[in-house]
């Protein structure tokens, strides 16, 4: 809470700021609420009750630049939905969202400014509905280079779109093509190179290779490092793969059910679970190395967010919840021991919870 | 040494297209021995799905068993007419499927579907068919199963209808279960829920496993040999450990690099360039020679088959142990 | 330049699309049909061996001749003539000018309006998409035939007197009205499906006006269904105007369409003259079975689905 209020006294100049310190995001009590009851009519004449999805509940988190936060969740955890509050592909229902320290709503209204908006940029999971796939490349590339006029002349276009194509590995040829002609990591290389073309800092990645081959996965995850080394871009990876956030991320939250329930960083949080839900994602990932050790995959799966348990969401599939947990929310606040890991439990919090 | 249970001899399946022949698999051969679990793994397009949808009879058309022969208990099954097949997929030979939406039937209650699947295939009554029914839901872990039976596909959770399915499958005790990416469409908390109830009941039953997948941790897991394809072909085969832990091929030691670790900190993964090439463009001689960090002349004209390779063969001509 | 376009037509000539018709005797048949029917449509004054609507051409002794194979028959009238004396075959050929004029006008006419609409209320959703929507299926609970009637007779009672000259204008009007609401609903499901897919977020990241998305990227994806509805729709408008005009409110007996010659000739069915109104409704039935069947092609050839 001592990070927030200092931030946003702080004013909205980047290039004052020692760059890797300030956090370039800053998300506060963030909350989308979707109503998504039947039709009027049918309420009415049905008595159906007004059904309201808490998507997102209360996260809040920031970003410094340069770094990457990796957040991981199973599915209906809110993590997409997070992903377009932040790029204002979605309006907050509550709480704030700032960028380089100017709010984001006015991302979301439309009017807002031009400059914000091409910095913020999101790539998506699914490569081929990412893609018009009536265009050819090099235009749909050029769409934001055309749409904010970052480049003037027909030649001057041209030369950005190759220079963009190269610089994730394809060749200024492949804009003749369109996408059909390329497979799904070529194509997630086009999605980047486009983001690129607005000159994007900020990148929201939604599942990026979640739809890819190993191997090609690999090629892309290589590409976004380089890339972040390269142009210093900021990422946030999403993603339900602990080992690619593993790879990705310098710090990872983790979410169940619309809330972060462990926020740390990386080597913090796979080195300590505290969160009896992260703890379980751990021990989900199949072993490669084959060392043998005993799983126990925790029983039960997620339950519909339209009626989420009472308290805290993961007490019916937690082993030490109580009756706090079945009551009371947990917020989440710095563990006793390590003051840079976040976690909402009871259980850690009263330390309920045997080492491993 | 004991007879397989399912042997697969240089099988070939063709797409007829009107730009001309796509061979999509070819010259795969492998065997499945009882209660053994074959992992078969390769990325999207590899043919590891078709290969599985030939042998229980399901390839769809165009596509066609365009050479080889497919054998089940010694016996060949890749010519048989559909009724025969019909009989043999779901006896002795259960299928998994990747989405449990499209392996049930969304208009009839799970227990009329596991009566109807146990009744088609072994002869049992009405009564005893439905109590074997409710154990076996038991069995694949469905709380309340007896309850439950009435309940149609989609009141079941994603988790719990690959169990219905898997209870589909085990319905009349098959020798050999033909899983294709059974655990792909699940959140990672149930897929381990998953794999541990298929190693488990496979285990207690003595079936055979063909699990298909993309994922090299399901495999390592739960598989006991592997058979790694690319582009159509096996290119390395050999015991579980043996094939993720000393990878021979050079697609297989790049594959096994490309998969991000949670106990591994590395800057950059291995990267194999490029990407499977398309059904109408693999290239002469080894197909992977393109992306190969170690190929040599010889990759070039010539197709290399399975040769040894330490304790797993592979098909590549590093492993020749008569040069040419 | 000119390569170019030889590049291009080589490409279209390989496309699927062209692969299935050249796969498919119907289509080709169809389209053959068609063709010759807006050719000779297009070209009537020329093509047609009489002008029928040339009064100094018309000889009353030449009236209600049969079809040149039956005795009495003339073979400078093949199909016969009607009681004015006029050539049925040209009637036919100058009939069709105006069935296929009335048939492809109103289609755009709905065309343009139904995509509109369906656009704006699947893009915009909310309130608009379901005042549009219940309009919709407000006009669909009436016949289009219904529609086309209100629509002509209110044009009627409005424009008295300059009826006769724009009859064609109020025809087209009134089954290009009765006709939209297909087109809307089509293009409403097409476009909720394409709003939500990723490039059209990633457009709207770029800060792309509402209206140019819509324009360049959603109508290009949904413009598929949209042509196989058109040609479709293409018949029934002719069938529409022909009962318009069958009914006497389509266009005046001055300007024939199909439908009209069909109603002149009914009158003498009865008396012997079957061929008064045979060929025409022949020539009806082939032009909108042709029309039919190139519409289940181009549904088949450009539905993914069934493509192998």
């Amino acid at each position: 809470m001592k990070v927030l209020a200092e931030t946003s006294a702080e004013p909205a100049r980047s290039e004052a700021r020692p760059a890797a310190k300030m956090p370039l995001l800053q998300v506060s009590h963030a909350t989308k609420v979707f109503d998504v009851s039947p039709p009027w009519l049918t309420r009415v004449l049905g008595r159906a009750p007004r059904a309201l999805l808490h998507a997102v509940e209360d996260v809040s988190f920031c970003i410094r630049r340069g770094e990457t936060l990796g957040l991981v969740g199973e599915s209906g955890c809110g993590k997409s939905t997070v992903a377009r509050l932040i790029v204002g592909l979605y309006r907050l229902t509550s709480g704030s969202i700032t960028y380089d320290g100017v709010d984001i709503a006015t991302l979301a209204s439309g009017r807002g400014d031009r400059t914000l908006r091409r910095k913020l940029q999101m790539i998506f999971q699914d490569p081929y509905a990412s893609l018009n796939p009536r265009w050819r490349v090099a235009d749909i590339v050029a769409e934001p280079i055309r749409a904010q006029r970052l480049a003037r002349g027909r030649h001057a276009v041209a030369a950005r779109i190759g220079e963009l194509l190269t610089q994730v590995g394809l060749a200024p040829a492949d804009g003749q093509k369109y996408p059909h002609q390329f497979s799904g990591g070529q194509r997630q290389r086009i999605s980047i190179a486009r983001a690129l073309a607005s000159e994007a800092e900020f990148l929201v990645c939604d599942e990026p290779t979640s739809a890819l081959d190993v191997s090609v996965q690999a090629q892309v995850l290589n590409l976004m490092r380089e890339l972040q080394q390269r142009l210093g871009l900021t990422y946030l990876f999403i993603s339900h793969n602990l080992a690619v956030v593993h790879h990705v991320a310098d710090r990872v939250g983790v979410m169940y059910l619309g809330r972060i329930v462990e926020l740390a960083d990386k080597r913090t949080l796979f080195a300590h679970p505290r969160h009896p839900y992260t703890r379980m994602l751990l021990d989900a990932i199949p072993d490669i190395a084959m060392s043998g050790k005993a799983r126990t995959p925790v029983a039960g799966e997620v339950p519909n967010p339209l009626s989420p348990p009472s308290g805290c969401a993961f007490h019916p599939r937690c082993p030490f919840a109580n009756d706090r947990c079945r009551t009371e929310i947990p917020a989440l606040r710095a563990d006793a021991q390590a003051e840079d890991a976040l976690v909402a439990c009871h259980a850690v919090e009263e330390d309920r919870i045997p080492q491993k | 040494m004991n007879r397989p249970l399912l042997e697969v001899r240089h099988l070939r399946i063709e797409f007829p297209t009107r730009r001309g022949v796509l061979v999509a698999v070819d010259e795969v051969s492998f065997t499945i021995g009882p209660g053994e679990v074959l992992g078969v793994v390769g990325e999207s397009g590899a043919g590891k799905s078709l290969t599985g949808a030939a042998i229980i009879g399901l390839l769809e058309p165009p596509g066609r068993i365009a050479a080889g022969e497919i054998l089940l208990d010694g016996e060949r099954i890749d010519r048989l007419p559909h009724e025969a097949m019909r009989r043999i997929r779901g006896r002795r030979i259960g299928a998994i499927f990747q989405d449990p939406l499209a392996s049930l039937d969304p208009l009839f209650s799970i227990g009329q579907q596991l009566v109807e699947t146990i009744r088609t295939h072994l002869p049992l009554s009405e009564g005893e068919a439905r109590k074997r029914a409710v154990d076996l839901l038991q069995e694949v872990g469905i709380p309340a199963a007896a309850r439950r039976t009435g309940h149609y596909p989609h009141q079941f959770s994603g988790g719990m209808r690959q169990r219905v399915v898997i209870a589909l499958a085990l319905a009349a005790n098959p020798q050999l279960i033909i899983a294709d990416e059974p655990t792909t469409a699940l959140d990672v908390s149930i897929q381990a829920q998953i794999i541990t109830l298929l190693k488990r009941l496979c285990r207690d039953h003595g079936t055979a496993v063909m699990l298909v997948t993309h994922d090299m941790g399901v495999i390592a897991e739960t598989a006991d040999r592997v058979a790694v394809m690319y582009a159509g072909r096996i290119v390395e085969t050999g015991p579980v450990a043996d094939v993720i832990n000393a990878p021979k091929h050079p697609y297989t030691v790049g594959l096994m690099g490309s998969i991000p670790s949670i106990v591994a900190d590395r800057d950059r993964l291995v990267q194999i360039d490029g990407s499977m090439p398309r059904l109408n463009a693999i290239p002469p001689g080894c197909p992977f020679h393109p992306r190969c960090p170690r190929v040599f002349d010889r990759c070039l004209h010539e197709r290399p088959d399975l040769m040894d390779a330490g304790s797993s063969r592979a098909a590549c001509w590093l492993y020749d142990k008569v040069p040419a | 330049m000119n390569a170019r376009l030889v590049a291009a037509l080589r490409l279209s000539w390989d496309s699927d699309v062209a692969y299935s018709f050249r796969h498919s005797p119907y289509a080709i048949v169809a389209a053959i049909v068609f063709v010759l029917f807006v050719g000779s449509a297009v070209f009537a004054p020329w093509v047609a061996p009489h002008n029928p609507f040339d009064l100094s051409q018309l000889d009353l002794s030449n009236s209600l001749k049969p079809p040149m194979w039956l005795p009495g028959g003339d073979p400078s009238f093949p199909l016969g003539t009607d009681d004015q004396g006029r050539d049925i075959l040209s009637t036919i050929l100058f009939g069709a000018r105006i069935s296929l004029a009335v048939g492809i006008a109103s289609v755009l006419f709905s065309m343009v309006l139904g995509v509109a609409l369906g656009l704006i209320a699947g893009y915009v959703g909310g309130s608009i998409d379901a005042f549009i929507m219940r309009v919709a299926d407000v006009q669909l609970s009436f016949p289009a035939i219904l529609i086309a009637l209100l629509v002509d007779g209110l044009a009627r009672a409005l424009l008295p007197r300059s009826h006769e000259s724009l009859a064609f204008y109020v025809l087209v009007l009134s089954i290009g009205v009765s006709g939209w609401v297909q087109y809307a609903r089509t293009v409403r499901g097409t476009t909720l499906v394409e709003k939500n897919k990723e490039y059209v977020q990633a457009a709207r990241l770029f800060g792309i006006h509402p209206l140019a998305i819509m324009a360049r990227h959603v109508l290009p994806n949904v413009l598929g269904p949209v042509l196989v509805i058109a040609t479709i729709h293409i018949a029934t408008a002719i069938i529409t105007e022909a009962t318009l005009s069958f009914l006497g409110v389509g266009v005046p007996p001055t300007q024939p369409s199909l439908g009209t010659l069909i109603r002149i000739g009914n009158d003498f069915l009865f008396s012997g003259e079957w061929w008064v109104t045979l060929f025409p409704g022949i020539a009806l039935v082939v032009m909108v079975l042709a029309i039919n069947l190139l519409g289940d092609w181009l549904r088949d050839a450009l539905n993914p689905r069934l493509r192998t």
